[in-house]
């Protein structure tokens, strides 16, 4: 073997090396959500494997938690909407500052015009915009916020739930940048301020105490209750609603459950489904 | 060498006790906002970044600047350029310093941050950003240091230092594209979703990155006879003109675009800084005083006469600088959160404290830049 061949074998065989190495971190690089469930978040190890990348879906998982939204029954139950956001803000010591600047929400009400901003408002039908109509965190099947988090503070559990880790939030809000749906919300000022009698200022709904208040300087958003789902109870929000099937919880994923029957026999839209995320909440308008 | 920086005339002792003193306040601003929270600055939910990250991405830019001298004077062997590479590397120091600053001023839990190397995250691109930036301020302190160190000795670099000078340069091309990554891989927002970002920060950081080393090296030149000779000025000249020229052309890409698709999502954005959107009108005035300023100061450029002058150069050079600052600084970072998600407008005004801590970055930078080039401008001189 001459030594130009050998040179030629030498750095032919390196080449191929560094290929495969730069192959494995591409799939690092994009895979996303699967990694940010992998580490350091204990019992949440995700089985699954990496989204198929290079088309606009993730992988069908096993399991996706998702939620269908039936708005005209919002619309004929007057103030239920109002009830479910009191129950979520409270089940989640959710603050109120009572200024927007400072705002925090899990779950909350706008109109049509501005919850399908990418839905045509072309010669929109009458009353449409009147509905009521209940947004929050989507709990994409292919998370931007899961993408953008530095430190794996924001993840994918096992279930599908985009979760917030806010002990390790450090508070950059690339997630908030990330999100094209606003779900996010920053602390901008301390949630547990308090009056000199003791009392918390902005809990307007009484603490609650099974679950956790949060610190300045970390972003928060809805979970989906894990904490609930954990006791086998429904989200706080689906329980408000009682019987009125307004909201329906449950695995997308397994066609044998309710909210897979209701997917299948209504037609139903997401938000913003042009941004390749793959919402799991839909709504029923 | 670091003993050069302790003698100097009453003047250099003033201006640094005066720089002290913005950081000093600046820093008790950041103390406030750090017991009170970043509620202290006028971020809100829906315009989620402020000045602080505006600055953060334009001082990248300052900081990639400085390859347009190490890539000239290294790679082509450009000897005009051999007294003021120096203040490039150092610039490119100074001003990722100012990065690492105003990114630790806009965290909500600035203890936490080395989460980000305790939980590495391939796949965030801030993750990145802080390899890239952290990388480029080792990179640009070895060369800047172990070159000057020598020219102190008066003996010739070592050899071992050249692939970290060639390491540099492409090195300052990734710390903006990846900075541009941290926009335009974000789906939801149409005005940093182009593809087009990287290069429009390229341009605009080799123009003004440059732009602000003229001005600096004319001062230079008044208070500590340091001159960098005409032929580095012209050639300065010439390399802020063309990145000025493509700056501008990506810009007008991006209203071609825009405007004749006609598609709302990729209009927005440029319709509420240039033109306002639903009676917002906050950025309008300052966005087309940036885009009149900055088309001036390129056409002035391309007058040879007007390059030659060093009082026209030093106005067109600082015009520019100005523009491109407004336009990166302040309205690429401000207008992507405009509209919101929900299709609103939601504005965004810097408190005091915010503009205080950073004048106080600006003021640390600054510092920082006159301890170096006062090193550097001594050693020089003893070899004059």
């Amino acid at each position: 073997m001459d030594v130009k061949r050998r040179n030629f074998l030498k750095i032919a065989g390196l080449s191929a090396a560094a290929g495969l190495g730069a192959s494995s971190a591409f799939t690092q690089l994009f895979k996303g959500d699967a990694l940010a469930s992998e580490e350091g978040h204990g019992g949440e190890t995700a089985g699954h494997a990496a989204p198929a990348q290079g088309e606009h879906k993730a992988e069908d998982t096993e399991f996706q938690y998702g939620m269908v939204i039936d708005i005209p029954k919002f619309a004929a139950n007057k103030g239920l909407a109002e009830k479910c956001i009191a129950a979520c803000h409270y089940e989640h010591n959710v603050p109120d500052f009572g200024n927007p600047k400072d705002e925090i929400k899990w779950i909350w009400l706008d109109d049509y015009e501005h919850s399908f901003p990418d839905a045509s408002q072309y010669k929109r039908n009458a009353g449409l915009n009147d509905l009521p109509v209940l947004l929050t965190c989507n709990h994409c099947a292919n998370p931007p916020c899961v993408r953008a988090c530095p430190t794996q503070a924001t993840f994918k559990n096992d279930h599908g739930v985009v979760i917030m880790d806010f002990h390790r939030c450090i508070g950059c809000r690339f997630c908030m940048a990330a999100c094209p749906y606003g779900a996010r919300s920053f602390n901008w000022r301390n949630p547990r301020e308090q009056y000199a009698n003791g009392n918390y200022k902005f809990f307007k709904h009484g603490l609650n105490p099974n679950y956790p208040t949060r610190m300045r300087g970390v972003v928060e958003k809805c979970n989906f209750c894990p904490e609930r789902l954990a006791v086998g109870k429904p989200p706080a929000c689906v329980e408000a609603t009682g019987d009125t099937k307004a909201m329906v919880f449950g695995n997308i994923n397994d066609p044998n459950s309710e909210i897979a029957k209701v997917l299948n026999s209504n037609f139903t839209i997401q938000r913003n489904p042009a941004a390749g995320t793959k919402p799991s909440v839909f709504y029923i308008i | 060498m670091l003993e050069k920086a302790l003698v100097g005339s009453n003047k250099y002792w003033a201006w640094v006790f005066f720089l002290l003193g913005v950081i000093t306040i600046g820093g008790l601003f950041y103390l406030y906002q750090f017991n009170y929270g970043l509620g202290a600055t006028g971020m809100s939910r829906d315009v989620s970044w402020g000045i602080y990250i505006a600055q953060f991405t334009f001082m990248v830019g300052v900081a990639a600047g400085g390859v347009m001298l190490v890539l000239p004077y290294y790679i082509h062997d450009f000897k005009a350029f051999g007294k003021i590479t120096i203040l490039g590397e150092f610039m490119a120091i100074a001003a990722v310093a100012m990065c690492i600053m105003f990114i630790t001023a806009d965290l909500g839990q600035p203890m936490r941050i080395m989460n980000v190397l305790l939980h590495p995250t391939p796949h965030s691109m801030l993750f990145w950003d802080m390899l890239v930036l952290n990388g480029y301020l080792f990179l640009n302190a070895i060369c800047g240091w172990v070159i000057l160190n020598s020219h102190n000795k008066g003996v010739h670099y070592p050899q071992w230092v050249k692939p970290f000078i060639y390491l540099s340069i492409p090195w300052a091309f990734s710390i903006h594209t990846v900075t541009a990554f941290l926009y335009c891989g974000l789906p939801g927002r149409h005005f940093w979703l182009t593809a087009i970002l990287a290069p429009r920060f390229l341009a605009s950081a080799f123009a003004a990155g440059p732009s602000l080393l003229v001005l600096i090296s004319m001062i230079l030149k008044r208070v500590a006879k340091f001159d960098a000779g005409e032929k580095a000025f012209q050639k300065l000249g010439t390399i802020i003109t063309y990145a000025a020229l493509a700056n501008f052309f990506f810009l007008g890409l991006e209203f071609f675009v825009a405007y004749y698709s006609r598609v709302p999502g990729h209009m927005h954005t440029l319709d509420y800084l240039f033109w306002g959107l639903d009676g917002h009108n906050n950025l309008v005035l300052p966005m087309r005083f940036s885009l009149t300023i900055g088309l001036i100061a390129t056409t002035m450029l391309l007058f040879p006469q007007i390059k030659r002058n060093e009082g026209t150069f030093a106005l067109s050079c600082a015009m520019l600088f100005l523009s491109l600052w407004i336009d990166k600084g302040v309205g690429m970072v401000l207008g992507g959160f405009v509209p919101n998600p929900f299709d609103r407008v939601t504005e965004y005004y810097p408190t005091v404290i915010e503009i205080g801590i950073s004048l106080a970055v600006w003021a640390a930078g600054a510092l920082i830049l006159t301890i170096l080039y006062k090193i550097a401008i001594s050693v020089q001189a003893k070899e004059a």
